[in-house]
């Protein structure tokens, strides 16, 4: 990308153009090189947004429930950003991104930024952008940014290394609670939704989240919220937990940890991604990986040892230096 | 932008939206599958869209592609004022089409007013999605 076009665009960011915003986020999402460029530039910009995750099971309302708290936060006077995540079709590596339909009240209100993402590919419930993506809202002065996971009820727990509040939601009758509980997303969770609970057996899950989530290290215990995310009601409630919850930690310190956690996290994804696409890029290139195909079909060497060879290959000073503190 | 990319190839984007009061999304939301299955990510806005609400969500969300699902005849009047709302926000480079049952007298004003193709009711969904492709690699260019 051309210099001049690279400047627009951060100024944009800066200034909160929606257009460059989202040419950004676009760039950042398919250009990684690029896009850390920009993030760079903006990230002085950065750190005063809210970041709020919501997690949990497909079909639990987690879109409608943002939808309503958008509406919360505008009547507060908060510029809001949204992020909403769905899967990527591991067939066609299309996508069908449907969460902004929920949302569609404020999509024409300018204190608002909906962005729809795919997984494309990228495990754990959010994309490889996200974190990225965050970075530019914030940097665009969103005060409060929210972030739908794609809910597979699976291990999502990639949120905690974005989101300074976790709030995971659930709904009665899914049958997902030991799902849930399998997957480890309670144990995340800083605020509990029970959705729908217009339906009958909505006490009776909330009855049951209330017995199994722990008191966590600090003393404190998630609260519990049952909501009518179609109706707006008990909304006010999550709004006022996840304003709360951003109070409590800022006032114990528990903001800047979690920002240092999850830099520190991002830091780790990032390495652990760069490195081994620019490994594996520069052993296609040379048919390294192809030049093993007889000793890994004879068995002579484990797909462990490949590993190995490529690194000892590509970044020799890596095994070099963890040699020397053996 | 793509060749120095790390991994991903550059995804189109398709925003599909259905303006208007009719209420029925069928069609569209066979195009929005066919569209994913041609490997596009689709943002599917659902029915009763005001034309604001779609030029928005082509902003916000980047879209390379427009589709507009138009049953109740209203093309003449939604159709053009989503197109000049979304150039009006400044957002460039964006295809229009068109689908649904057009009269054959309106679909030339159509293109005039900026519409790449309209696609009536049985199109062939691969055909839309190679139209798109094919239009995008001459933006390219
Ligand atoms: N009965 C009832 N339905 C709801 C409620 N909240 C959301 N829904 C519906 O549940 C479905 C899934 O909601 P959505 O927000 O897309 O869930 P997500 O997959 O978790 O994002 C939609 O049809 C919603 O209209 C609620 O409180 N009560
Ligand atoms: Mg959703």
């Amino acid at each position: 990308m051309a210099s001049g076009a690279l400047e627009v665009l951060v100024d944009g960011v800066l200034k909160g153009d929606p257009v460059r915003l989202a040419r950004a986020i676009s760039v950042v999402e398919n250009d990684a090189r690029t896009g850390s460029t920009i993030v760079q530039r903006v990230y002085p910009r950065t750190g005063k947004a809210h970041v709020v995750g919501f997690t949990g099971p497909p079909g639990a309302g987690k879109s409608t429930l943002v939808g309503a708290l958008i509406g919360m936060f505008r009547a507060k006077g908060k510029a809001v950003g949204v992020v909403a995540v769905d899967p990527t079709s591991p067939f066609s590596g299309g996508a069908i991104l449907g969460d902004r339909i929920r949302m569609q009240s404020y999509g024409t209100d300018p204190g608002v930024f909906i962005r729809s993402m795919a997984t494309r590919g990228h495990l754990g419930g959010l994309s490889r952008a996200t974190g990225d993506v965050i970075h530019l809202l914030d940097a665009s002065g969103k005060d409060v940014i929210l972030v739908e996971t794609v809910g597979s009820g699976q291990s999502e727990v990639d949120i905690m290394k974005y989101a300074h509040t976790v709030v995971v939601v659930l709904a009665p009758g899914l049958g997902d609670e030991v799902q849930v509980i399998k997957a480890g997303i309670l144990e995340i969770a800083d605020i509990l939704v029970v959705n729908k609970a217009d339906h009958e057996d909505a006490d009776k899950t909330a009855t049951a989240l209330e017995m199994l989530i722990e008191t966590k290290k600090d003393g404190s215990k998630p609260p519990v919220y049952k909501t009518i995310a179609t109706k707006g009601l008990g909304v006010s409630g999550v709004f006022e937990g996840i304003q709360e919850h951003g109070r409590n930690l800022k006032a114990a310190g528990g903001w800047q940890k979690r920002v240092w956690d999850s830099f520190l996290a991002e830091v780790r994804t990032n390495i652990i991604e760069e490195s081994a696409e620019r490994m594996l890029e520069a052993a296609a290139k040379e048919g390294f990986l192809n030049g093993l195909y007889d000793d890994a079909l004879a068995r002579k060497v484990s797909p462990r040892e490949a590993s190995l060879m490529v690194i000892r290959r590509y970044a020799p000073e890596i095994l070099d230096r963890s040699a020397m503190n053996d | 932008m793509t060749s120095d990319s790390i991994g991903a190839e550059r995804k189109v984007r398709v925003l599909v939206a259905k303006p208007g009061l009719d209420g029925h999304d069928r069609g569209a939301k066979v195009v929005a599958r066919a569209l994913r299955d041609a490997g596009m990510e689709v943002i599917y806005t659902g029915l009763h869209q005001t034309p604001e609400q779609i030029a928005e969500a082509a902003v916000q969300e980047d879209v390379d592609v427009v589709g507009l699902s138009v049953l109740s005849g209203a093309h003449t009047t939604l159709v053009p004022r989503v197109i000049k709302l979304v150039k009006e926000k400044g957002k460039e480079d964006v295809i229009f089409l068109v689908g649904g049952i057009i009269p054959p007298e309106d679909v030339a004003a159509l293109k005039e007013q900026g519409v790449a193709e309209v696609f009536g009711p049985g199109s062939n969904t691969e055909k839309i999605a190679e139209f798109i492709k094919q239009k995008l690699g001459e933006l390219a260019n």
